[in-house]
């Protein structure tokens, strides 16, 4: 077996210098009614070449966007990765090392890691940023829990422009979070539901439905009722062409990290990215990277203000997060420095462009009646007919025709006929026409 | 001496380590400067083509500022993140024996997998008719880990080990909730993973600690007084986190159920057993099992990971949405429960960590039924032998075998001067990443060490061997040297006490140079 380099010889001389006679004897502290005298009922081991057929037989079931055109969004874009993304974070240095807990070897992961605080940090208008959750779902669902701390209030509501994933997820956690109902109009204004025992309002922007928002007016609505304003943002790439949410008041920005280095991957592993205000980073979760000096007086970053995590504090840590997601945070962070402040703006122009460009084209299409008035690079569209339906009827031409929001909201028969759209740079032109002219034989 | 050229032929006699340099560089380790550091505005390591002409709909929110991101080109950011990396230790350059942690060899096989098209590219919200495949794949990594477990069910979605704690408390939660019991408490021995309380207590439980025995083992008579109609949950890590197999758990678990609470198992150690013993048949209820340990997933410096759950059929309905299902028409997505359901709800966006799912059959095709079992074996070895080897210069924690990590305390540097820490970080100018250390925390200065199954008995003996003379070197009262260790490292050590005083979490921008009068 090539993953086990012991040989049979090997084996006995250790066991030897252990002093017992069989393997066996080492695991008699186990009760013999649970001993497998046996292997378990599956597969023996298989070679690279064998294994890989396997996996292959799986990937070819599938309809990959590689061959189909894809203008799927709701919360995972398909972008461009650059190459030297790719192959940087699959350096063994990075791709094979542990969480940075002894920092003399670990300069590595820590500097990219303070690199990518300082991105996150700069791309949200936050000052602090954390070093990644596990996704921008369960990064939403942390923000609400540390509003909570921050203001020792209970209530938090939730924008029917919020992704219905960050909504549940975060309902998980909280189940009294207030929900507002869906908002295919961009239109909601949840002001009025901010009160003396509000400890945060979420909304997402741009909005599951693609709006972009100005949030100044409800950030002066929270904080005049000292509640503090949390903004999901599910697209990355907005940023570089949307005033960022730290400009527009919010406390909290928490965000889906995915377009930037990170493949779709039928949704994980992501990375969600965290960022505040610095009054508030001893409440924040998850991990932190900070600049210090070493023995001889040279830059260095270790992990620190750990006394907030759950190694340290146990019952009492603000979070339970341990691993976050820092191969993703890696690939990110590679692909933003690969942009860098002339790339990152030119790639969201690029990326709004496109989309409106398919904007125009569907809006002359028979039965599809356009919902947006503003958009980033994804927007919403009305149809004449269930759009799950439609969806279907592309795939079988061999389109990926959006995401029908009956999918996010089955129960909501008023949003049965909505279908999100979203196009990026990999969109072509010619990719767009197919999918117009697909729509204009099945609706 | 000199060639006839004049050329230098062999090494002269200077202390290398006392050299400093110019450029602060050290030969092959690279100082480098922060990214931001190397910045030039208008410079870019991308292409763009020209957008096509549209209006602009962003509804006057056009982002007006300056960003602040650096400008680099391609080589430069390949060579910054090249060199960043060459200041890491790493399992392919070298033994990595974190206890608890299984830093074990990671195939580049299951990289390749998952990056395969028609897998690292589907849209997590295509149609389902287009993604059976995928759909199959994670059934089928279900069918090995309930298979390997013999436990009947698992839920997939959880990110990382502690949110599988959160998973299987949440689960636990909901079912007592479904018997209209509402429980208080949740039993977690000293000796857990600080996930576990952190865990209980974000489910808004009391954790009550239980103590450990003089064998290392949870004490029975503490649980069984502790036990009572206010617990929801016992969590008990088995292996636990000393390395030792705990033999009462067949007990526990009894006196756990007779009570009416749950049995939660932290599966980080079931790289010991996997293919010789199924916690199902410990009388466990739920078992989170990191994919980054036992399944080799790569650590990637901190994530991503990925931490599905088995669940006993007494809380396999309360399971996280989405799950898979099988029906005449194939495989389907159950992202939303009708009417009647009891899933707790949900974890994380979309439907788990793929990419993580990908490798990690991999990595079980490619061992088998067999070879997984030999992991285990191997594994138990490895770890004895390094205890066996060390035992009469350091101070193992407890009598007997030990699973697949040797624990040891700070018996053996008593009188040195020398601490845990020194004698870890003097490991590092051995050429070793240093074991866990003060972990778990029921034994004093205690050294964990976990070697695994891809260690070859050579690579063991040098380590043995360092191990060994470090311990002497301690005993014969070199501690000026541990204290300063690291010196061959790409920094000594660091000061954090400063880092967490005045914390700098962030690069910020040199102020600007007063302007000449």
């Amino acid at each position: 077996m090539r993953y086990l380099p012991l040989t049979d010889p090997d084996r006995r001389a250790m066991l030897a210098t252990i002093g017992v006679k069989n393997i066996d004897a080492l695991f008699r502290d186990v009760p013999a009614s649970a001993q497998l005298a046996k292997p378990v009922d599956l597969p023996f081991h298989q070679g690279e070449l064998e294994v890989e057929r396997v996996i292959m037989g799986f990937a070819a079931k599938n309809l990959s966007p590689a061959t189909a055109p894809c203008f799927l969004g709701a919360g995972a874009y398909r972008h461009h990765i650059p190459a030297s993304a790719d192959h940087l974070i699959q350096r063994s240095e990075f791709l094979t090392s542990y969480t940075p807990y002894q920092p003399e070897i670990s300069q590595g992961t820590l500097q990219y890691l303070f690199e990518f605080q300082t991105q996150v940090a700069l791309i949200t208008g936050m000052d602090v940023a954390n070093a990644s959750m596990y996704d921008g779902a369960t990064s939403c669902a942390e923000a609400v829990l540390m509003a909570q701390r921050v203001t020792r209030r209970k209530k938090a509501v939730l924008s029917g422009g919020l992704h219905p994933h960050y909504r549940d997820a975060t309902r998980t956690l909280d189940e009294s979070a207030v929900l507002a109902p869906a908002d295919p109009d961009g239109v909601e204004d949840l002001g009025a539901l901010v009160d003396d025992t509000t400890a945060c309002v979420v909304v997402q922007n741009p909005t599951l439905f693609g709006h972009v928002r100005d949030l100044r007016p409800l950030a002066a609505a929270c904080h005049a009722k000292g509640a503090l304003l949390v903004v999901a943002v599910a697209e990355i790439v907005s940023l570089g062409a949307i005033t960022p949410p730290g400009e527009m008041g919010a406390d909290i920005v928490v965000a889906e990290g995915q377009s930037l280095g990170v493949p779709l991957s039928f949704g994980g592993p992501y990375v969600g990215l965290f960022a505040t205000r610095e009054k508030f980073v001893r409440q924040m979760p998850g991990r932190l990277c900070g600049e210090t000096v070493d023995a001889d007086g040279r830059r260095g970053f270790v992990l620190t203000l750990s006394t907030r995590e759950q190694h340290i504090r146990r019952e009492k840590a603000t979070s339970n997060i341990c691993t976050n997601s820092g191969l993703c945070a890696l690939a990110f962070c590679i692909h933003l420095t690969l942009l860098g402040e002339a790339g990152f703006a030119g790639l969201a122009r690029l990326n709004h462009a496109k989309a409106g460009q398919l904007a125009d084209k569907l809006a002359a299409v028979p039965g599809v009646t356009p919902l947006n008035k503003t958009f980033f690079n994804e927007f919403a569209v009305r149809l004449t007919k269930p759009a799950a339906a439609i969806v279907e009827a592309l795939a079988a031409k061999g389109i990926l025709g959006g995401v029908p929001v009956s999918r996010l909201y089955p129960g909501d028969t008023s949003l049965a006929n909505v279908l999100l759209l979203a196009a990026t740079e990999t969109n072509t032109e010619a990719d767009m026409d197919r999918l117009v002219a697909a729509l204009k034989e099945v609706l | 001496m000199l060639n006839r050229q004049g050329r230098p032929t062999a090494p002269g006699n200077d202390n290398g380590t006392a050299i400093t340099t110019f450029t602060g560089n050290r030969g092959l380790d690279h100082e480098e400067l922060l990214s931001f550091e190397q910045d030039a505005p208008g410079r870019c390591g991308v292409d763009l083509p020209a957008p096509p002409k549209t209006t602009e709909r962003l509804g006057g929110l056009a982002r007006r500022d300056a960003i602040g991101l650096p400008g680099l080109s391609e080589p430069q950011v390949v060579r910054h993140f090249v060199r960043l990396s060459r200041k890491n230790y790493a399992i392919d350059s070298g033994l990595y024996p974190l206890g608890s942690c299984t830093m074990k060899h990671n195939p580049r096989l299951n990289e390749k997998a998952a990056r395969l098209p028609g897998l690292g590219d589907l849209h997590p919200m295509q149609p389902v008719s287009t993604v059976q495949g995928a759909l199959e794949l994670i059934d089928t990594l279900a069918h090995w880990l309930k298979t390997l477990t013999g436990m009947p069910a698992v839920a997939m979605s959880p990110a990382a080990g502690a949110h599988g704690e959160l998973c299987g408390l949440m689960a636990i939660r909901a079912a007592h909730r479904a018997r209209g019991d509402a429980r208080k408490k949740v039993l977690v021995p000293e000796s857990a993973h600080g996930t576990n309380p952190a865990t209980a207590a974000f489910c808004g439980y009391e954790v009550e600690s239980i103590p450990a025995n003089e064998e290392g083992r949870v004490d029975l008579d503490a649980l069984a007084r502790a036990l009572g109609p206010d617990v929801a949950a016992v969590m008990l890590t088995n292996p636990n986190t000393c390395g030792l197999f705990e033999r009462d758990v067949i007990k526990v678990a009894e006196l756990t159920h007779k009570a009416g609470a749950y049995f939660y198992c932290d599966g980080a150690n079931f790289n010991a057993i996997v293919g010789r013993v199924r916690p199902g048949d410990l009388g466990i209820d739920a078992m989170h099992i990191n994919l980054h340990k036992t399944f080799s997933t790569p650590h990637g410096g901190g994530g991503p990971g990925s931490g599905p759950v088995v669940l006993s059929e007494a809380l396999a309905s309360f399971v996280p949405v989405p799950y898979v299902v099988h029906d005449a028409k194939g495989f389907q997505l159950v992202e939303h429960e009708g009417a009647g359901g009891h899933s707790f709800g949900r974890l994380k966006g979309f439907h788990g960590q793929m990419g993580m799912f990908i490798r990690a059959l991999t990595y079980m095709l490619s061992h088998g039924a067999d070879g997984l079992r030999q992991v285990a074996e191997d594994a138990v070895l490895n770890a004895n032998y390094v205890m066996a080897s060390l035992k009469d210069v350091m101070t193992p924690a407890f009598e007997g075998p030990c699973m697949h990590e040797a624990l040891f305390d700070d018996r053996f540097l008593k009188d040195t001067g020398v601490t845990t820490l020194d004698f870890a970080k003097a490991m590092i100018d051995e050429g070793y990443h240093p074991m866990t250390m003060y972990f778990p925390l029921v034994v004093h200065g205690a050294m964990l060490i976990e070697p695994t199954e891809t260690e070859s008995k050579d690579a063991i003996d040098t380590f043995v061997g360092a191990l060994r003379h470090l311990a002497e070197r301690a005993k014969a009262g070199d501690k000026e040297r541990f204290a300063a260790a690291p010196l061959l490292a790409p920094r000594r050590r660091l000061d954090e006490t400063r880092a967490a005083r005045q914390p700098v979490l962030r690069w910020k921008p040199p102020a600007p140079a007063q302007a000449a009068e």
